[in-house]
């Protein structure tokens, strides 16, 4: 997953030596999650071998979760420090991608967990439906990241959003929450529940957790730079359009 | 230790790690591509980071 | 003149053209209504029945019995169209530059406009109260007025509050009529579980005891106040030119 060194007449990408490393440990420690998870760990004694699922299930939420609380922080740092500066906002804005893609595996490994185990996809339980709700929430963001104007409109507007999920998000866990303890479902626990965890599966889901956080933390750099440089070449392409725009008028001129 | 994991158990398991990697994959491949594409228009000197 | 002179203003002035283009009273109450009879078509209007385990028959209206959510569904649908049209009325003529550019207070413009909002919202409310209640065949009983009344007050505002927020964030922009579900819908769940949940108990539909009604009241008025505040907090940077 890490470049290669680039070939002297190529441009600089966004790679550096500390996310090849980054990057080398991240491969390292999936390659041990998919051999912990799948091979070295026992079957559990409730699930059988469906407790597997877990090990990629749960780092993904993990990730997921801490990918939008980064978003959260960096909206913050942006609106309120003195400086506005844009890199907080690029962090926000790549974080939140991570974030999405991330709660859509929660998602899907989460149903797939599910289906074997409950019976079925999908429960409705407060954590599931949370979880689902602020998935469509960061979709909405990430729209809303697209919607044009300048760089400083889009950090704003998407700040204020961002921080706007956090007056959001304990709401809607605690009234989803409510409304299921009312409409108790014997027949469905909260995910995890009657997993007794010995140590070589405590030890498989650490790993995944420090897989995906090194996953994490090479995408978001990646991902920022990335932007960065959509919005160097949105500026340089205002300038040639106004300098067209110039040649334009002098050329018009008798 | 099951070096093996039965195929009426392995469905789920083996389709959520597979739904796992190939999303990771996708995405890591549609960052990395993303960024070179970029790099290659963008001068060296706007590059923070190097 | 004071943040709430100026919001008393802002809301007036919004009614006021609202009552001028009827748009409220010819498009989005008929919209709200035809959406009611589209449940009762949707969801089986002559009942279900059956045995249960002591050999008794049993018979329940389905309608009546979702009736509840089916009202607050039908207002989320109405509230979007509702802040389309309020902000798409405001960035036609630039009359929000406008304001920000005279320098009025961004808490004052929300608070105006979220009242405006309110109010209208308020009115399609009742209306669809009443078409629950003779679509639907709801029984509205005397003790639950007043929580009745207190949750659609409550949920009002907590609609009103995001209506606004997200509709000045989308405003102006193109798409914007297909991104407002998007933001908003999410949001607003805990608005649409309480208060379905709240007028549930003030019915007594299925049994649901009136007491259980207000912690629920409980949740939409935390809901209201963090938007209403976050929101006023929040408009300011969102309609605000970058610099």
């Amino acid at each position: 997953m890490s470049q290669t060194t680039p070939p002297p007449t190529r441009k600089l990408g966004t790679g550096t030596r500390a996310t090849r490393a980054i990057g080398v440990a991240a491969v390292v420690m999936l390659g041990w999650l998919l051999a912990f998870g799948l091979g070295f760990s026992p079957a559990d004694r409730n699930q059988e071998e469906y407790v597997r699922i877990l090990y990629v299930h749960v780092p993904t939420a993990w990730l997921a979760y801490l990918a939008f609380g980064v978003t959260a922080l960096c909206s913050a740092l942006y609106l309120f420090t003195k400086k506005h500066s844009l890199g907080f906002d690029r962090f926000a804005g790549a974080s939140a991608e991570i974030g999405v893609v991330f709660m859509a595996l929660t998602l899907v490994t989460g149903m797939l967990w599910g289906r074997p185990t409950w019976g079925h996809y999908w429960a409705w339980d407060a954590r599931l439906t949370t979880t689902a709700l602020l998935f469509v929430t960061y979709v909405g963001y990430l729209a809303v990241r697209g919607l044009g104007g300048s760089h400083h409109q889009r950090a704003k507007r998407s700040a204020v959003l961002g921080l706007l999920a956090v007056i959001e998000i304990p709401l809607v866990r605690w009234s989803v929450k409510w409304w299921r303890s009312l409409h108790q479902d014997a027949s469905v626990g909260e995910p995890g529940s009657g997993v007794e965890l010995d140590g070589l599966m405590l030890f498989s889901l650490f790993v995944g957790v420090i897989a995906f956080t090194l996953l994490y933390v090479w995408l978001l750099l990646h991902r920022s730079r990335a932007l960065a440089m959509e919005d160097v070449l949105d500026d340089v392409g205002l300038d040639a359009a106004v300098a067209a725009r110039r040649n334009e008028t002098v050329g018009v001129a008798p | 230790m099951s070096t093996l994991i039965a195929i009426e158990y392995g469905g789920y398991v083996y389709a959520s790690y597979a739904v796992a990697l190939v999303a990771i994959g996708g995405f890591t491949w549609r960052v990395l591509r993303r960024g070179r594409q970029l790099a290659d228009q963008v001068d060296d000197a706007d590059k923070y980071w190097h | 003149m004071s943040r709430f002179q100026v919001a008393r203003l802002v809301a007036v002035k919004d009614l006021r053209v609202e009552r001028r283009s009827k748009v409220v009273t010819n498009q989005i109450l008929p919209f709200a209504g035809a959406t009611m009879v589209m449940f009762a078509f949707a969801l089986d209007s002559k009942g279900v029945s059956g045995v249960d385990e002591d050999g008794q028959r049993w018979t329940t209206d389905v309608l009546a019995l979702v009736a509840p959510g089916l009202v607050w569904l039908a207002t989320l649908f109405s509230l979007l169209i509702l802040v389309g049209r309020a902000f798409a009325v405001e960035s036609e003529d630039g009359a929000l530059d406008a304001l920000r550019v005279a320098g009025v207070d961004p808490a004052a413009i929300f608070w105006g406009k979220s009242a405006a909002l309110a109010v209208q919202l308020f009115l399609l409310e009742l209306v669809l109260v009443v078409a629950a209640v003779l679509l639907y065949n709801v029984d509205v009983p005397l003790g639950g007025v007043a929580l009745l009344g207190v949750t659609l007050v409550a949920a009002t505002f907590g609609l009103a509050f995001v209506g606004t927020l997200y509709g000045g964030l989308a405003a102006g922009f193109t798409g914007r009529e297909s991104l407002l579900p998007l933001l908003v819908l999410p949001v607003v769940a805990p608005v649409l579980i309480g208060a379905t949940r709240a007028v549930e108990s003030a019915l007594g539909t299925g049994g649901v005891a009136l007491a259980e009604g207000w912690p629920w009241v409980g949740l939409l008025a935390v809901f209201a106040i963090a938007f209403g505040v976050g929101g006023a907090l929040a408009f300011g940077p969102l309609i605000e030119e970058a610099t």
